[in-house]
């Protein structure tokens, strides 16, 4: 595979690690903040906090 | 829904969580069918096999452009309209079109070598590439750098219309100047100078990574959205212990 890519093949399969690994990156950090916001609002909801409308904390 | 209902964080936070699988199965699909007609197309007659590179490189600088223009647009909406979603729009969008300046020159790079010599060169377009990737990095700080959001907004705001003004040095760059970058050979008068062979593959990429852009941006608002939720209940429990 990297043979038919020719003589820059590293070239070539660099950018497309790279780009993969940056795209994983993001695609984790916005789960992992997604996940620490519910959490975070599930404990102030656990505390008794409700919102203005009456809604749960951690309600949509 | 009509357009006014999302200004309501509530009912924004509704649809999103209805839209986010669809748009995420969508891009995966497309990245798939992208990334399968990327490996087929065939090598370049002078850059042989490198020409693959443009299948990624191309999308990720279109976006490091289109994603400021969304952000001056919410900045618009910022200052002008005070629409409520404006603002989290323009924060939740910053880091990743920072992610996709940041691949842009680098993709560019590694294609730059085995093609121009050089890894970089400080002409037009790769400098001011490089000075818009520094504008989403120091726009990322001031939004941590002030705790109030709202003041944050609006100070981000104005430093991003200002910012807007290398979005079109960037595109006529090489229009403008002698550089090392080719001028452009698909968004032209005249058309696209591109064979079939590559431009198809390229404009998957690029629908495949504007929809990824759009699944990581709502996605990122809701974020941003929960984030504030959290703050003001966190300030809320604060006064209630305090009185």
């Amino acid at each position: 595979m990297m043979a038919a890519l020719g003589p820059y093949a590293s070239f070539i399969a660099t950018s497309y690690g790279l780009v993969a690994a940056v795209v994983v990156l993001l695609i984790v950090w916005i789960t992992l903040d997604y996940r620490q916001q519910t959490a975070r609002l599930r404990e102030l909801e656990a505390s008794g906090i409700v919102r203005r409308s009456g809604r749960g904390a951690a309600e949509i | 829904m009509s357009l006014i209902d999302l200004a309501n964080p509530t009912k924004f936070l509704a649809l999103t969580a209805r839209l986010l699988p669809w748009l995420a199965g969508a891009t995966v699909i497309l990245l798939l069918i992208g990334l399968y007609q990327s490996a087929m197309a065939p090598d370049d007659y002078q850059q042989g096999a490198t020409v693959k590179i443009m299948f990624i490189h191309v999308p990720n600088a279109w976006l490091s452009m289109f994603v400021w223009g969304i952000m001056s647009i919410a900045s618009l909406g910022t200052l002008v309209w005070r629409h409520p979603l404006a603002d989290v729009a323009a924060k939740a969008a910053a880091p990743i079109g920072a992610a996709f300046t940041f691949l842009a020159l680098v993709t560019g790079s590694l294609w730059g070598r085995p093609m121009w010599g050089t890894y970089w060169e400080w002409d037009a377009r790769l400098t001011s590439v490089l000075i818009l990737f520094l504008m989403y990095l120091g726009l990322i700080a001031l939004w941590r750098a002030v705790e109030d959001p709202s003041r944050a907004a609006r100070a981000a705001a104005v430093l991003t219309l200002v910012g807007a003004i290398n979005i079109p040095i960037i595109k006529f760059s090489v229009d403008w100047w002698n550089t090392l970058h080719q001028p452009a050979s698909v968004i032209r008068m005249g058309g696209p100078t591109l064979d079939n062979a590559f431009l198809i593959p390229l404009l998957v990429m690029a629908i495949a990574f504007s929809l990824l852009f759009i699944t990581l941006h709502l996605a990122a608002m809701r974020n941003e959205i929960l984030r504030r939720r959290v703050r003001s209940l966190q300030m809320m429990q604060a006064n209630q212990k305090a009185a």
